[in-house]
């Protein structure tokens, strides 16, 4: 039953930071299970505001309000207690945020260790290298697992972050502009990696490069001014777009 | 040309700057080298009568300062062991909550009583403590110097958690965490360097107050443990060697023994704050 539900949905999901402007408007769309789905769109379109409208994280700052509905496997996240949704949607973020007085390891552990949850030795070691060896990292790392997480370089630090959102087994994992923040061959090697994980978690990514949504979304949501003016398959809306906005904005006349 | 005088002249202002403080630290140094030694930091004060003797028959002066140093410790320690974690609680509440009202009240208070004389600290504890347990002690003592040093260790523990990238706090709650947690486990062990650094800031202000101690401590002239009876503190007795004409020799080498310790307090706060901050 549950996996014919859609794992996440937008439905009149709106997002206003004062009473006067909203930052989203009325986006509704329903999100593919294990597939990974960009949304697009210039500087200040509410991207990034949608995204992490998602994980509750609006919720930390009382001036922001979130309407509408956000369904998890069919159950309304913003009705859902923060912790509890947080559990189940990992994040992302641009810039590269291990905890710096953590080790490697504890990084990984972090989620764990933040919810109070105690797990036993060979657990805490599985669960290490089974999420560093999916993030790619194992081979690297696995005999500086003491060492800061901060002594890895930017790519390594971003990968490292991946691993500590999937050791929560998250259904759903956030990502906002991962890659912008990293050189060219750390950022092939993130997407690599993405087109791994879809197997075991939806990705909801948020980008800036059009050539990064091409190459690893199959869904794309363009979003102009808090509106989301198309959703589609990658390959569809790229080679032809219905809005003429989107088409703008693919076209470079728009950014 | 107009570029080369501005350089002068700030070269020259600054410098001017420096002179007080090598000034005032030359005299010290070259006044209290000589008594330093070991005797000074391990035998209390001397009577103004052995003192006077050894005046007349040419000696240097006996004794030195134990009791003064033991008793700013005993009365630092107590001080800081209430203040860091209070400081460090409310400090964190203050740099979480900057909209809340309470809060807003709160850091308005911490402002006054960081600009509150510490002569009315004194008093105030002496109506608070003194007066109460009958007596002066090394209890009041420490308390006034508690107040003292709670502003300076709440504003560099809110200061430092606020500069702390937000991308930090987001990815302790985006994982699930509560905001204890993510304060406790994430936000304080970031701003470790930052809060040690205030703390040995607070300590190194507090060090040299003299007159909540008067109206607190009293002064004592043996070494003494007891946290519930009159004790010394160095600062303490460079006033009572000040107003003793016998004892007068002893002002420089407690003043250096004090300089000293403020300055390398300030230099380790320095260096760790700059080894944090890379």
């Amino acid at each position: 039953m549950e996996s014919i539900k859609p794992i996440l949905e937008f439905n009149k999901t709106c997002v206003s930071y004062t009473k006067q402007t909203m930052a989203v408007k009325y986006v509704s769309a329903t999100i593919d299970r294990n597939t990974i789905t960009a949304i697009m769109g210039p500087s200040g379109c509410g991207k990034s505001t949608l995204l992490r409208a998602v994980n509750l994280m609006h919720n930390l700052y009382p001036n922001i309000r979130v309407d509408g509905e956000i369904l998890l496997n069919g159950e309304n996240i913003l009705s859902m207690e923060p912790i509890d949704v947080r559990r189940r949607v990992g994040m992302v973020f641009q810039r590269p945020a291990p905890f710096p007085t953590m080790s490697i390891s504890e990084n990984v552990l972090a989620g764990y260790t933040l919810n109070g949850i105690n797990l036993p030795k060979n657990e805490r070691d599985a669960t290490i290298e089974r999420c560093l060896k999916s993030v790619a990292l194992w081979d690297e790392v696995k005999d500086v697992l003491n060492k800061k997480g901060t002594f890895l370089s930017g790519g390594q630090q971003q990968r490292l972050c991946i691993a500590r959102a999937l050791a929560m087994k998250p259904d759903v994992l956030l990502m906002d502009e991962p890659t912008s923040a990293l050189d060219p061959i750390a950022t092939k090697h993130i997407e690599e990696l993405l087109q791994e994980l879809q197997k075991e978690v939806t990705i909801l990514i948020v980008t800036h490069n059009m050539g990064q949504a091409m190459r690893i979304s199959s869904k794309s949501m363009f979003m102009y001014l808090g509106e989301l003016v198309e959703y589609g398959d990658t390959a569809m809306m790229f080679s032809n777009p219905a809005d003429e906005r989107t088409k703008a904005y693919l076209t470079g006349k728009m950014g | 040309m107009k570029d080369k005088l501005m350089l002068w002249l700030i070269c020259i202002l600054s410098a001017l700057t420096a002179v007080p403080l090598f000034a005032i630290l030359g005299e010290v140094l070259l006044r209290g080298y000589d008594q330093l030694s070991w005797s000074f930091f391990t035998e209390p004060t001397p009577t103004a009568y052995r003192a006077m003797k050894a005046i007349q028959a040419g000696e240097p002066i006996p004794g030195g300062i134990a009791n003064g140093i033991v008793g700013t410790m005993i009365m630092l320690g107590m001080a800081v062991v209430f203040a860091v974690p209070i400081g460090i609680l409310c400090g964190a509440y203050l740099a979480e909550n900057p909209k809340r009202r309470f809060a807003k009240v709160v850091s308005y208070l911490t402002d006054m009583l960081q600009g509150t004389p510490s002569v009315i600290i004194g008093i105030i504890t002496y109506i608070w403590v003194v007066v109460p347990m009958k007596g002066y002690s090394a209890i009041a003592g420490s308390v006034a110097l508690f107040i003292m040093m709670l502003p300076l260790i709440i504003r560099s523990t809110e200061e430092t958690i606020k500069i702390l990238p937000a991308s930090l706090k987001e990815a302790g709650l985006a994982l699930g965490g509560n905001r204890a947690r993510v304060m406790l486990r994430v936000q304080l062990p970031a701003a470790f360097g930052g809060i040690f650094t205030g703390v040995l800031l607070a300590i190194s202000r507090v060090i040299g107050e003299t007159a909540p101690l008067m109206f607190t401590a009293l002064g004592c002239s043996f070494v003494r443990f007891a946290v519930d009876k009159p004790i010394s503190a160095v600062p303490l007795l460079i006033w009572e060697f000040f107003n003793d004409p016998n004892l007068q020799e002893l002002i420089w080498g407690a003043s250096l023994f004090l300089l000293l310790f403020v300055l390398t307090l300030n230099i380790t706060a320095k260096y760790l704050a700059k080894k944090w901050n890379q």
